[in-house]
């Protein structure tokens, strides 16, 4: 399939690439920009004139809930979703049911991404059978059956002789482990962050070294082991400052933010909207500066969705007794664009943080526009309102802050491989 | 000041009624009855008379707050005063005192709750004025005058020193 | 699911009138006054020979109380009934899995009684706000008390029972003891006591019972009990539950009654006038010793009396708010 794209702006930050451009696409790659070569001739084109032209979004932790109960969504529901957010490649999080501990699970979860023909599925492996944190799983088995990473999320693992052990056994095989930095008794029984919010509201905290107390140990572990390593979903401005000192000395490591820990904090539990409650827990006003500012200095190198799809009756409880976590695939990119036109984030920065930043965590030939690249990419109007509800949203989960607001910022268009996956019919 | 061509004055009002009361006490052989005034302008009434007939009858102040049928639609008066009954009621000869008695609620609730204090020997119904609007089986025993009102008027009792009638036109003020 | 944008909007009617009774936050000074003159009066009631007023006949009441206390239940009870409402209670126990669902369920069931109003006591914080949200509107909620976040009738009667001793809360100095980190009773007290306006609240315990970031209520932290109840008008204690001590929050409660137990040598550094009041019920010689608790200064037994005043106040008053805010809309 030849493939058009005509007039658009096209921002690659992995170019450093900002301009007004055609793009063809040829074989499901990126073939040129700019001018068609000689003889190609486009079987479609897209009319992109007024529209922003990037690579495909990459979300480095989402959940697709598929094994498990259907009614938190399904592979269809949440990678249509992540197409309609603009996503081409979502790693899906090992916590299904079963969880991705064997090669068959991988291929299962493979199998169905390749059948919906929807985003790229990247599956992350359990880094501890059943993730119990136990027992190391089958690391290199997982690895062959194509997961891109390993992790434990934030399950806790028994001891640090085992944690050691499953850093040293990666290493054998060049594997990259994620890390959910989380000491399990400073976090246990916590739903929010500890700090006068939660003091009034009567919530038990989780104190901010619930972070920072594991992330040190790990990233000692780390140097000792000399694993790859990438840390996600941080909330505090002291982790920012461990990850910039660990880089500066030189350690391999990267880490990402979740987009709801960069526009929310701590204050939104005033009312004990259970949307709010997450994991981590949404921080200080000081937390989520220092995020946005380690995204700018690039200490952080990617923003996630953190997408965990919840059922109603999920959320139907008093605070502290619904699940933690946010539907956000759909969303992200409004919010995203919000910091940006707030003057937290550039476009090159907002743009970097989702497409070569992720993909140079993943080691992936993915997020960038360059020609030979798979051709992955994610067409969208900045100024576009649109209104989030049950007729728009396609993921299964309902769960967001965002519900029924109107947001600026529509996707009009993704293409996976050179296929119009994701067309917005208005 | 004279409201209306025909109303009297407070105090002629008082005068006329502490006489007429006094005797009817007599005449029915009660020695010592206790007067209850219903807050805030009836208990005013009720002192006035004491002190114009010159007796040292027990005085008690009754709210209705807690009894009138009309709290789903206005809801409660935050500056509900207690009532205070100086003594058991039951068996006693009781003289409901009020300013203005119009549809009869107002002594509708007050009779409730002082039958929730006890059964009473006889109670009789005294008031300053009778706007002659009744919703209710209710007639006063004494009454200092019987007036006509346009619609949309109101008499409001000012006091306790001295004690004024004021004309109030309800749909100037917007119907509350 | 939606929510009112400040936990203000979800207790008041348009007009400022009260309509749920769910925490002392977002509740202006003036609202808290009414509360205390509305009791008054009930008070007053409580001490004559007629004890019961018809004033919410013919509407029901249901205690939910998801978490046991026969003694708070009894008093909501007692406060319905002399208001004329019919009573039922509910007492559920929740398994720990299917806490959501099962609050779900007891709400749909509940609202098909046709209600007026729900006593709500519930361990998680937050509980009674939900319901708020959830229930159909014209239902008014009363918090009798939700995981760590708030008791307000339970604060407002001992906001009664400062006035009715000291008159005024202008110029008070306030000491609560004990532990607060657990304590909704406390929380509530602290806001209530900011709101109306005294002059200064003092916390006292170990910092382990101590809540982070809690000065930001403007308190007065105190690690030291003859420091913090210095000159004081009102000394708090607050009740320690003895698995505190399992939780390596404390070392033991011999150690605790020496250093926080509220004993005559101790008392002895608050003002001459002070009063001693406790939420009950009491754990004698772990927080407070028996000599105090049954001592001249000790008004905790006043405290319980006033509670039917205030729970009758708070009634009356969200069911007037409802039944005004239906008549508008009707």
């Amino acid at each position: 399939m030849k493939l058009s794209i005509l007039g658009g702006r096209v921002l690659d930050p992995a170019q450093n690439l900002d301009q007004i451009l055609d793009v063809h696409l040829d074989q499901g790659s990126i073939l040129a920009l700019g001018e068609a070569p000689a003889g190609f001739q486009a079987e479609q084109t897209l009319d992109a004139k007024g529209l922003l032209v990037t690579p495909g979004f990459i979300d480095l932790s989402c959940h697709l809930r598929e094994p498990g109960p259907s009614y938190k969504g399904n592979i269809l529901s949440e990678t249509r979703a992540a197409l309609a957010g603009g996503f081409t490649s979502v790693c899906a999080r090992p916590d299904t049911q079963p969880p991705v501990d064997t090669p068959a699970v991988v291929r299962v979860v493979r199998e169905r991404a390749e059948a919906v023909a929807q985003a790229r599925v990247l599956p992350l492996g359990a880094l501890t059978q059943g993730l119990e944190g136990q027992l190391l799983s089958n690391m290199a088995g997982l690895q062959a059956a194509g997961c891109v990473a390993l992790t434990n999320l934030r399950l806790p693992i028994q001891d640090t002789l085992v944690l050691r052990r499953c850093m040293e056994y990666a290493s054998t095989h060049d594997l990259l482990l994620i890390f959910y930095p989380e000491d399990f008794s400073l976090a246990a029984g916590g739903c929010a962050h500890e700090g006068a919010m939660a003091s009034q509201l009567g919530l038990q905290g989780i104190p901010e070294t619930a972070e920072t107390l594991a992330l040190a140990q790990q990233l000692l572990l780390i140097e000792q082991t000399g694993i790859r390593a990438h840390f996600s979903q941080l909330s505090t401005a002291r982790s920012v400052e461990l990850i910039a000192a660990a880089r500066k000395r030189g350690l391999p490591v990267t880490a990402d933010v979740a987009i709801s820990h960069l526009i929310y904090t701590d204050r939104e539990l005033e009312d004990f909207d259970s949307n709010f409650h997450l994991q981590p827990p949404l921080r200080s006003e000081k937390d989520r500066l220092a995020l946005l500012q380690g995204l700018v200095d690039g200490h952080l190198s990617a923003v996630t969705s953190g997408h965990l799809p919840h059922e109603r009756a999920a959320k139907m409880a008093p605070f502290s007794a619904s699940e933690p976590g946010i539907s956000s695939l759909e969303s992200l990119l409004p919010w995203m664009l919000q910091l940006v036109n707030a003057g937290y984030l550039s476009e090159q920065q907002f743009v970097a943080s989702l497409t070569s930043g992720p993909a140079g965590i993943l080691s992936q030939k993915l997020g960038s526009l360059e020609p030979g690249q798979p051709a992955d990419l994610t067409l969208f109007d900045p100024q576009q309102s649109w209104t989030l509800n049950a007729s728009s949203c396609y993921s299964a989960g309902y769960n967001t802050p965002s519900w029924g607001q109107t947001l600026q910022g529509r996707v009009l268009a993704t293409l996976v491989a050179g296929e119009v996956r994701y067309r917005l019919d208005l | 000041m004279s409201l209306t061509p025909e109303l009297l004055q407070p105090s002629v009002l008082l005068d006329r009624l502490a006489t007429a009361l006094k005797s009817r006490m007599a005449e029915q052989g009660i020695e010592e009855p206790l007067l209850v005034g219903i807050y805030t302008g009836g208990y005013w009434v009720a002192e006035a008379l004491r002190k114009r007939m010159q007796v040292n009858w027990p005085l008690g102040g009754l709210d209705t707050s807690f009894y009138r049928d009309d709290f789903s639609e206005k809801g409660l008066n935050p500056g509900v005063k207690s009532s205070n009954l100086p003594l058991a009621t039951k068996d006693r000869h009781l003289i409901l005192v009020d300013d203005v008695l119009m549809s009869g609620r107002t002594i509708r609730a007050a009779m409730n709750e002082l039958f929730d204090y006890g059964r009473p020997a006889s109670i009789t119904l005294v008031t300053l004025l009778d706007l002659q609007r009744r919703e209710l089986p209710i007639q006063p025993d004494l009454c200092g005058q019987a007036i006509d009102l346009a619609t949309g008027q109101r008499i409001k009792l000012s006091g306790p020193d001295p004690l004024e009638f004021n004309l109030i036109n309800l749909k100037e003020e917007g119907q509350a | 699911m939606s929510y009112p944008a400040n936990p203000r909007d979800i207790q008041l009617t348009a007009e400022g009138q009260l309509k749920h009774f769910l925490s002392i936050s977002g509740l202006p000074k003036s609202l808290l006054t009414e509360i205390l003159d509305t009791a008054e009066s009930f008070a007053n009631m409580g001490e004559q020979s007629v004890k019961k007023v018809p004033l919410l006949r013919g509407k029901t009441l249901v205690n939910l109380f998801f978490e046991n206390s026969t003694r708070t239940r009894a008093t909501f009870e007692l406060a319905a009934k002399r208001l004329s409402a019919d009573v039922l209670n509910l007492d559920i126990k929740t398994s720990s899995t299917a806490k959501g669902e099962t609050l779900m369920d007891t709400l749909q069931n509940m609202e098909a009684m046709h209600a007026d109003l729900f006593v709500v006591r519930h361990a998680d914080s937050g509980a009674a706000h939900f319901i708020a949200s959830q229930v159909t509107p014209q239902v008014a909620i009363i918090n009798a008390g939700d995981g760590r976040h708030a008791h307000p009738t339970q604060a407002m009667l001992d906001m009664f029972t400062i006035r009715r001793h000291k008159g005024d809360f202008a110029g008070l100095k306030v000491a609560i003891v004990g532990d607060i980190l657990h304590s909704r009773v406390a929380r509530s007290q602290i806001r209530a006591l900011t709101t109306l306006g005294v002059e200064e609240v003092r916390l006292v315990a170990p910092n382990t019972l101590l809540p982070a970031g809690v000065e930001d209520l403007g308190v007065q932290l105190y690690t030291r009990m003859e420091e913090g109840i210095r000159d004081v008008d009102v000394v708090i204690m607050l009740r320690l539950q003895k698995e505190r001590m399992s939780g390596a929050l404390l070392p033991s409660e011999s150690e605790y009654y020496r250093l926080y137990g509220l004993t005559n040598d101790k008392l002895a550094y608050a003002h001459p006038d002070a009063i001693v009041m406790h939420p009950g019920p009491i754990n004698r010689g772990v927080e407070i010793e028996s000599a105090v608790a049954d001592g001249p200064r000790s008004v905790i037994l006043q405290q319980v009396g006033y509670g039917i005043a205030i729970r009758m106040a708070v009634m009356s008053m969200a069911v007037s708010g409802q039944m005004q805010e239906r008549s508008q809309i009707s």
